[in-house]
């Protein structure tokens, strides 16, 4: 067995494949896109023929998941936690369909939004869907999760999740792998009609999953994964679940701290365990990452009046990510005074990087839209976001992947003219399409400007499904030909560029711009590797 | 033994490689390490910092505590500033003075300087020119780790074969010129604190 040192997205991905993986299916996005980026890199996936392409976006990753599990072979999806929102349809039907062969769903949420425009809690999704929930505290168990998934999901049949936060994604640690195991042979349900979600079967299955709850409990309380461990000091017990585990424990060992815990790493929340932890303490402290989940679930679940310290009672705060500080503060110890971060230190937000092609598109469209005023630019989830900042100022929504087009075309249904979208190119194949074809129907009076890095940028330069298809896409879709206009985002083409954008402003119509110019740092990445090469072979 | 690593920076100015760099030296001894990165849209050209943490036990929380790092090492002067209230009342502060301005509203650098001098201790250089003075600009970041190795307890030995584990896939020349980028660094430091 290998010891290795593992970003905790790295971890899940090595699990997977030494658990029989035969395919993971995944869209990128902040802090989930390591865990197909290792396999993809992996010799030993490529070795075994392991499936590793990304999808056109995250429900069309789980269907593709789902459907390699009615093959009978184990599968994983992962996502951010906003990308279940787009799988949310097949995820939820996953758990009333089952599996064939072991199914995960990777889910990173990522509270404080280091990157994203929520803090949404996949748990509840979860138990939404009333399938087993992990959720690993480190890198360690989230390798040995991903094995314990796997088998859980074949025994009960069931898709299980995996609960992860940006902490653990991205923080690197120790890890000592296990035996390696085959892939799955290919091997249909003993059941064809399975999957079939027809009312009558849906109804059949539906109950079934219900039945197995009382199981899923059982395991629970059962197998391991979560853990009484007794202290001394009776005065509190500590509930805390995934990563805020280790927030405790560092606090633990500081302070010599010696209160009861219950540690959590499965789901449904085990309530024989609270229980016992309740009976023999005056009050709890539920410690978790995210939202108040197990707080909201204990607060009147026991028969006597009994005190429940958490985000809902401000023990801690109701948002954000947990650290040692906040925890050491509701274990109520004292902390010293900090240095205080001197004034003139300026806030440094993300930009732009020199010579970015998303610059030079904005640039061009504030001065062709000038003259009709600000606020008519809807924009998009990506690298191009930050057209939202100065110097730029250059858009108005950032909201979900695609609402660009589909806003635009709800404001411009209402009279808004001009309406313009900017979206990028792995953003349009993700869920701009279906949005265009609106469009176009209706032949709605609108500007769709593609920034097309060709690439999924903010995520670190993944391939895109949309590079080198998107005139075709449109013109399929049904954008008449002579408004699917191609530019190049260089400041030389600037007055070019301007021109073209107010002509489109001013079409009664569906216009596409295409502007497309490859990302910066995937070329640079790219001339680096070349040199390299070069270098290596001098 | 243990050592709580603040590592500060811009976006793209190369903490992650520093960061493994340390985290390869310190696996040479076996030690036990956490070490959190930042990932994602702050990578572009925003603050960015790594909490390290290395100790010959297991390591708890993957974020140190406020009040309990041992360094930071910056290579950034501004950025360094940013996580003072991370450092313990005897931690070392080592920093970069060559700014990384892609703000309007930068400080004056004389203003930033002066507020890491008020730190007690302190280690100020300017990496970018030490790079550049070896012939290669690029290495600045590792000129940083060989300056803040003066306050890692690791080996030397340790250091150069973390450095040669991480760039090892660019050739020996690469791995040569970042161990001389390391070896300047260590020296100015060693010269700045006999002064």
């Amino acid at each position: 067995m290998q010891k290795y040192l593992f970003l905790g997205d790295e971890a899940i991905a090595q699990a997977a494949i030494d658990a029989g993986l035969s395919g993971i299916y995944a869209y990128p996005g902040t802090p989930s896109t390591e865990i197909m980026e290792y396999v993809q890199s992996s010799g030993e996936a490529a070795e075994k023929s392991i499936h590793r392409q990304w999808s056109a976006n995250e429900k069309t990753a789980m269907e593709s998941a789902l459907g390699m599990s009615y093959a009978g072979k184990r599968t994983m999806v992962c996502m951010k936690h906003v990308g279940l929102n787009v799988a949310a349809d097949p995820f939820m039907n996953s758990a009333i369909t089952g599996i064939n062969g072991g199914l995960i769903v990777v889910v990173a949420d990522d509270p404080s939004m280091h990157s994203s425009q929520n803090e949404q809690d996949s748990r509840y999704y979860g138990k939404f869907a009333m399938i087993p929930i992990l959720e690993p505290s480190n890198q360690q168990e989230a390798y040995d999760l991903v094995h314990y998934g796997f088998d859980l999901s074949e025994k009960h049949k069931v898709p299980v999740m995996l609960r992860i936060t940006t902490r653990l994604s991205h923080s690197r640690s120790g890890v000592q792998s296990r035996e390696k195991k085959n892939q799955n042979i290919l091997n249909l349900p003993a059941d064809l009609k399975q999957f079939i979600l027809l009312p009558a079967i849906a109804r059949v299955r539906y109950k079934g999953l219900l039945n197995l709850q009382s199981a899923f409990l059982k395991s629970s309380e059962e197998d391991g994964n979560n853990l009484l461990i007794p202290g001394t000091n009776r005065k509190l017990g500590i509930i805390a679940c995934g990563l805020a585990y280790n927030y405790y424990l560092e606090n633990k060992i500081a302070s010599d701290l010696n209160y009861s815990i219950v540690k959590i790493n499965q789901y449904p929340i085990p309530f024989e365990l609270i229980q016992k932890i309740a009976s023999e303490t005056d009050e709890l402290l539920i410690l978790e990452e995210g939202y108040p989940l197990v707080e909201e679930s204990l607060r009147g679940f026991f028969d006597k009046p009994y005190t429940i310290h958490g985000r809902l009672d401000g023990f801690l705060p109701r948002d954000g990510e947990l650290n040692p500080n906040i925890v050491a503060t509701a274990l109520k110890i004292d902390q010293p005074e900090f240095a205080v971060i001197p004034g003139i230190v300026a806030s440094r937000p993300p930009a732009f990087c020199k010579g970015c092609s998303h610059a030079d598109v904005y640039t061009s469209l504030n001065q062709a839209i000038e003259s009709y005023g600000k606020g008519r630019v809807f924009s998009d989830i990506g690298c191009y976001t930050l057209g939202a900042l100065a110097p730029f100022d250059s858009i108005n929504s950032c909201v979900d992947m695609g609402a660009s087009i589909t806003m635009a075309k709800g404001a411009s249904d209402a009279g808004l003219s001009p309406a313009v979208a900017v979206i990028g190119d792995s953003t349009f194949t993700h869920s701009g399409m279906t949005g265009l074809l609106d469009c176009v129907v209706e032949n709605t009076p609108i500007t769709i400007i593609i920034s097309d890095n060709s690439t999924t940028g903010m995520t670190g330069g993944q391939k895109s499904s949309a590079t080198g298809r998107i005139g075709e896409i449109c013109k399929g879709i049904g954008v008449l030909p002579e408004h699917i206009v191609s530019v190049i985002p260089l400041k030389k083409n600037h007055e070019e560029m301007v021109k073209i954008i107010k002509s489109e402003l001013e079409y009664n119509g569906v216009s596409v711009i295409i502007a497309e110019r490859e990302c910066i740092q995937t070329a640079g990445k790219r001339h680096r590797e070349v040199k390299i090469e070069s270098l290596k072979n001098k | 033994m243990k050592s709580d690593i603040i590592l500060a920076g811009v976006g793209g100015q190369g903490i992650l490689s520093i960061a493994a760099a340390i985290g390869m030296a310190a696996l040479e001894d076996n030690l036990f390490l956490k070490q959190a990165e930042v990932h994602g849209m702050s990578q572009r050209g925003g603050a960015v910092q790594s909490h390290l943490r290395i100790s010959d036990k297991a390591v708890a929380s993957d974020l140190i505590p406020m009040g309990k790092a041992d360094l930071i090492l910056s290579v950034e002067p501004m950025e360094a500033l940013r996580y003072v209230p991370w450092l313990s009342n005897d931690g070392w502060l080592v920093t970069n003075t060559a700014s990384f301005v892609n703000i309007e509203n930068y400080p004056d650098k004389e203003a930033i300087l002066a507020e890491i001098r008020k730190m007690p201790k302190h280690i100020t250089l300017d990496a970018d020119n030490i790079a550049e003075e070896i012939g290669s600009s690029r290495s600045s970041n590792i000129v940083m780790l060989g300056a803040a190795s003066r306050f890692i307890p690791l080996s030397l030995e340790n250091f150069h074969e973390g450095i040669r584990k991480i760039f090892g896939r660019k050739g020996e020349d690469i791995i040569k010129i970042n161990i001389l980028a390391f070896e300047a660094g260590r020296s100015a430091c060693e010269h700045y604190l006999d002064k």
